[in-house]
C-alpha cells in the first residue's frame, strides 16, 4: 500500500515541479528525493497544503556535510502526514561556499528552532528567518562545529599528544 | 555510656582549669565539621551524591547535613557532572558568589577532566575556569569515594592557616583565573 502511495506522490510532484524532482529513492520504504533551492519552499508548501499530500507536520530540519562534493551541504527536511501515517524526506544540496537557503518558517513556526540549530552547527543561513542566531552552542564558539574541517576534540587540550594515539 | 563520638581536641597545653592551643587549630576544627556544601549536580555523579546524602551513607555524619542551595552561605562547592562550555560562566558566577573561605571539589571524571566527552562543547575539567582543591576520580565515583574526597577537604580545612587566603600566592592563583 505504501509503495503505491509513494509512486503516486512522485507522479504528482513531477507533474507540478517538472524536472526539479531528482534522485528519487526509497531506502527502507521512506520516500526520499532531491530538489533545488529555488523551488524548495514551493515544494514544501505543496506537500503541506495540497489535499492529496497534506504532510502537515514538519518532523525535522537538519543538514549533512559532504566535503568532497561541490554542493557539499545537504539540507534535509523530514515531513509527516499524520492522517495517513506516511513520511517523506526532502534533500537540497547547496554550495558550501555560499550556504544560503530560504526559510521554512513561513510554512511552519516550528521550523524556527530547527533552522537555528542547523545554522548553529553547519553555518547554513536561512534567508528570511526572524531570529537566526546560535541556539545550543556557546555564542563565542566562533566555528560551525559539524563542518568536517573542524576537529571534534577540544583544541585547547595540551595533554593529548598524537603519538599516544598512533597518529 | 554513650557510643557517640566527639571529635578530639587539637594538640595543645592542658592544665588544671585551662587548655591552650592556637586559634588556627580551633577554627579549623570547627570549620571542618560544619562545611555547608553547595551541590552543583549536572549528571550521574549527582545521582551518586544523592545516594551519599541518603540514610545509608549519611553525609550528615560529617557535619554536612545542611546543604546550601545558595552560594552565599556555602563553604564547599561540589561540582558533580559534565560542565558544558555554555554553562561555564554560570559555574564561575556561582563560585564568585561564594564567600571566602571557600573550597571546591571536582567529583567524577567529567568535572575533573571532561571525562569521555573530549569534544568542542564540553569544558575539559572545571579547573580551566575555577581553582579546585580535591579531585574525586570515578565514572561515576561510588559514595565511598565521594566521602573519601570530602575527608580530604576536611583535612585541608583543618590544617589551613588563618592567613592563607591573604597570602600573595593565593591572590596570584586567583588572578591566574581572572578572579580578583
Amino acid at each position: 500500500m505504501e509503495e503505491t502511495k509513494n509512486s503516486i506522490l512522485i507522479q504528482l510532484l513531477s507533474e507540478k515541479f517538472n524536472g526539479k524532482i531528482l534522485n528519487v529513492n526509497e531506502p527502507y520504504g521512506l520516500l526520499t528525493f532531491e530538489t533545488t533551492k529555488d523551488v524548495i519552499i514551493p515544494v514544501l508548501k505543496y506537500l503541506k497544503e495540497d489535499e492529496k499530500t497534506s504532510f502537515n507536520f514538519l518532523t525535522d530540519i537538519t543538514a549533512v556535510h559532504y566535503p568532497e562534493k561541490k554542493h557539499g551541504i545537504a539540507i534535509v527536511y523530514h515531513l509527516h502526514n499524520m492522517v495517513q501515517k506516511i513520511r517523506v524526506r526532502v534533500k537540497v544540496f547547496i554550495d558550501q561556499q555560499e550556504p544560503v537557503i530560504p526559510t521554512a518558517t513561513t510554512l511552519w513556526d516550528g521550523a524556527n528552532w530547527m533552522e537555528r540549530e542547523t545554522y548553529d552547527f553547519f553555518g547554513v543561513k536561512f534567508d528570511g528567518h526572524p531570529d537566526l542566531r546560535r541556539i545550543l552552542n556557546m555564542d563565542d564558539l566562533g566555528v560551525f562545529p559539524m563542518l568536517k574541517q573542524y576537529p571534534l576534540e577540544d583544541p585547547n587540550r595540551v595533554d593529548k599528544k598524537d603519538e599516544y594515539f598512533g597518529r | 555510656m554513650s557510643d557517640i563520638n566527639i571529635v578530639n581536641a587539637p594538640p595543645g597545653i592542658e592544665g588544671s582549669g585551662f587548655f591552650a592551643t592556637s586559634l588556627d587549630k580551633v577554627v579549623g576544627l570547627a570549620r571542618s565539621h560544619s562545611l555547608w556544601p553547595l551541590p552543583f549536580a549536572t549528571s550521574c555523579c549527582g545521582i551518586e551524591f544523592m545516594a551519599t546524602m541518603g540514610s545509608h551513607y549519611d553525609f550528615g555524619r560529617f557535619g554536612s547535613e545542611r546543604l546550601s542551595f545558595s552560594p552565599r552561605q556555602a563553604d564547599l562547592l561540589m561540582v558533580m557532572g559534565t560542565i558544558a562550555k555554555k554553562m561555564s560562566p554560570v559555574l564561575k558566577q556561582v563560585y564568585l558568589q561564594m564567600a571566602e573561605p571557600r573550597w571546591v571539589m571536582a567529583v567524577g571524571a567529567c568535572a575533573s577532566s571532561g571525562g569521555i566527552f573530549d569534544t568542542y562543547s564540553v569544558l575539559q575539567g572545571i579547573d580551566e575556569i575555577i581553582p579546585v582543591d580535591v579531585y574525586v576520580p570515578g565514572c561515576p565515583p561510588r559514595p565511598e569515594a565521594i566521602l573519601d574526597g570530602f575527608g580530604k577537604i576536611q583535612e585541608l580545612v583543618r590544617n589551613e592557616s588563618s592567613r592563607r587566603r591573604d597570602s600573595d600566592q593565593y591572590k596570584e592563583m586567583l588572578a591566574s583565573y581572572g578572579i580578583l
